[in-house]
């Protein structure tokens, strides 16, 4: 059974964020792949699952978010090999700071070199995203500039919006993938949610057709010109 | 001429009157903005000195500020200056007040203005309906507006504000006002809702009340309640509205607390509200290619909830139209926020210009769907139809129908 925990869906769920849990769970079974989704709530202990979600959320629920990981087992299931996929909110979480009601250090999770401070505008709008040969697209709504360290890769460059910095968007790991793409960015990119989903499930996957291929041509041709 | 109407005021007004005309007469749109705006320029003090002397009542909310003004209007029974295209910015207040020299005021207005015109309207009553998220994309966070209503309203110690209190954020701002008139109304989403205003501590629900561990709770001396009959300040009235929806029964106890502060014959204006059965074209029974369709607007995850709500299991065919201009928002992230599962067993038709958003939220949620691609080729059926569209889909299907 592949469990894809859904981490604080009442505070990490302002853009739709539970879009993705439901996308990446309905493409595994459609394969045959037995999976769920787990919604963790505030007062619930940290399940056990192959892969984490983390969304979008405003100031006042990010610093809860933040707060309970960290005395949580998040932190160690993630050191320990479970895969992780964070928008937003959910990606500066996960960094050594971010900013946030006026404090330009409030403390992240530490588990990636990046540290996010706000930004002198607010990006809003939307945001394409290239990834090795393909393209990310989605929406963005934050205020935050992220910087990565010396170590870290971007998820990849952005040819529309502006990412962390007008230059890359998000991070990505061996099991991490973090992008200012909010929302159900899995819905609009079926090859991302496939990409993920192969690394979690731990082979590679039949393809699929859907509705969602069509969405993401329209998408992708109204966007890059 | 109310004292302090200046020449300046009066030469703004001519214009507001003169551009108004000029906009209907080229046809580009109801001309009711266009007219405010430039009254507006010519003078920033237009909607204070346009307000001096009436009585108003202020609406906002995020869902049924058109409906309830509508209530509040009609419950009225005199003539009333309203903003009833839903124009609910200044330009559009300025210009119902140029419209109609009634001394009796409803204006809905937009969330993020409501401080600005409640500082220059002076409102006997403000009605705060309810916050939730909406176009994410212009105000991001609705937790800043809950804060900036509690702002000004602390400042405003001649108005009565009456609110929702089963809407935590609402409460958090209204808290602070001199004079409240809780309501205690049905408010099924509070998915914005779920860490305190005050402490960002979880917020405890039960089918009774709410609070968080700070103290901050559902606040108990309610003047209006809504469970198992309406009651307005001690008053038994048979609620009966020809408008589906619990929601609009909430609307409607709002409209009828507002006007009972106002010393309006409640009896007489809940005979007015029952009969009130189409708001701006919102629930109205159209025709479009044969079809007879029910026109639904729901602009955001809490309208489409409380509209879907209202929609029978069986026996009713859905068609649901997305779009994502600017009035709408850009961003339809919000779709998978709106339980659409709830249409599984419906036959439901996509439309809009974000039809392949909704139908790839539709296929994962496990509704069956078709893609109006060639709409003259939607299949007739004999069910009757709900044709469910967010705000400018909503003008569109408005436009395109005709009357029954």
């Amino acid at each position: 059974m592949l469990n894809i925990a859904l981490i604080y869906p009442e505070l990490l769920g302002t853009y739709g964020d539970g879009g993705n849990a439901l996308v990446l769970v309905e493409r595994a079974r459609r394969r045959g792949i037995e999976a769920q989704v787990i919604d963790v709530g505030i007062a619930d202990e940290m399940p056990d699952a192959s892969l984490y979600l983390l969304g979008g959320g405003e100031d006042g629920p990010q610093r809860l978010s933040a707060d309970l990981l960290r005395v949580s087992s998040f932190a160690s299931r993630v050191r320990d090999g479970s895969f992780v996929v964070a928008v937003c909110a959910g990606l500066q979480i996960l960094g050594t700071s971010f900013a946030i009601e006026g404090n330009d250090e409030f403390e992240g999770l530490g588990l990636v070199d990046v540290v996010t401070h706000r930004g002198t505008s607010r990006s809003v709008g939307e945001l394409v995203v290239r990834v090795g040969d393909q393209a990310l697209v989605g929406f963005e709504n934050h205020g935050g500039r992220t910087s990565l360290g010396a170590d870290v890769a971007p998820l990849g460059s952005v040819e529309r919006g502006r990412g962390n910095d007008g230059s890359v968007d998000g991070f990505t790991t061996s099991t991490i993938w973090a992008s200012y793409a909010h929302g159900p960015m899995m819905a609009m990119n079926p090859w991302f949610a496939d990409e993920v989903l192969s690394h979690v499930h731990g082979r590679e996957l039949e393809p699929l057709a859907l509705v969602a291929d069509q969405l993401y041509e329209e998408r992708r041709a109204a966007l890059i010109r | 001429m109310p004292s302090g109407f200046s020449w300046r005021d009066g030469v703004a007004k001519t214009a507001v009157r003169s551009v108004n005309i000029l906009s209907r007469l080229s046809s580009r749109g109801s001309g009711t903005v266009i007219g405010g705006r430039v009254g507006l320029a010519l003078s920033p003090r237009l909607l204070a000195n346009l307000a001096q002397g009436r009585e108003v009542i202020l609406v906002s909310g995020t869902n049924g500020k058109t409906t309830t003004s509508a209530m509040i209007a009609t419950g009225w029974g005199s003539s009333i200056a309203a903003n009833e295209t839903g124009s609910n910015m200044p330009a559009g207040h300025v210009a119902a007040l140029v419209a109609s020299s009634s001394p009796s005021v409803v204006l809905e207005v937009d969330e993020s203005w409501l401080a600005d015109v409640a500082r220059a309207t002076k409102p006997r009553v403000i009605v705060l309906l309810n916050l939730s998220r909406d176009q994410l994309d212009r105000a991001n966070e609705v937790r800043q507006i809950a804060e900036r209503w509690r702002d000004f309203l602390v400042d405003l110690k001649e108005t009565t504000v009456v609110a929702n209190a089963n809407d935590p954020l609402v409460v958090y701002a209204a808290e602070v006002a001199v004079s409240v008139a809780w309501c205690d109304v049905p408010t099924p989403w509070t998915t914005d809702a779920v860490s305190c205003p005050r402490c960002t501590r979880p917020l405890h629900f039960s089918d009774a009340s709410w609070w968080s561990e700070c103290g901050f709770s559902e606040p108990q001396n309610v003047v209006t309640t809504l469970r198992g009959g309406l009651n307005v300040r001690g008053a038994s009235l048979d609620l009966d509205l020809a408008l589906p929806g619990t929601f609009n029964e909430a609307n409607a106890a709002m409209a009828l607390t507002a006007l009972s502060w106002l010393n309006v014959g409640i009896a007489d204006a809940l005979a007015r509200i029952n009969a009130l059965a189409n708001v701006a074209g919102r629930f109205s029974v159209r025709q479009w290619r044969g079809h007879t369709v029910r026109l639904l607007l729901a602009k955001n995850p809490a309208g489409f909830s409380a509209m879907l709500a209202t929609i029978p299991d069986d026996g009713v065919d859905v068609w649901v139209a997305i779009n994502a201009r600017i009035a709408d928002g850009r961003d339809p992230s919000w779709l998978y926020d709106v339980p659409f599962e709830l249409l599984r067993g419906h036959r439901v038709v996509c439309f809009g210009d974000r039809k392949l958003d909704l139908a790839t939220r539709l296929d994962y949620g496990g509704v069956e769907y078709m893609v109006a691609n060639d709409e003259t080729a939607i299949a007739h059926s004999d069910d009757p139809i709900a044709v469910l569209a967010n705000y400018t889909a909503f003008q569109e299907w408005r436009e395109r129908s005709s009357e029954c």
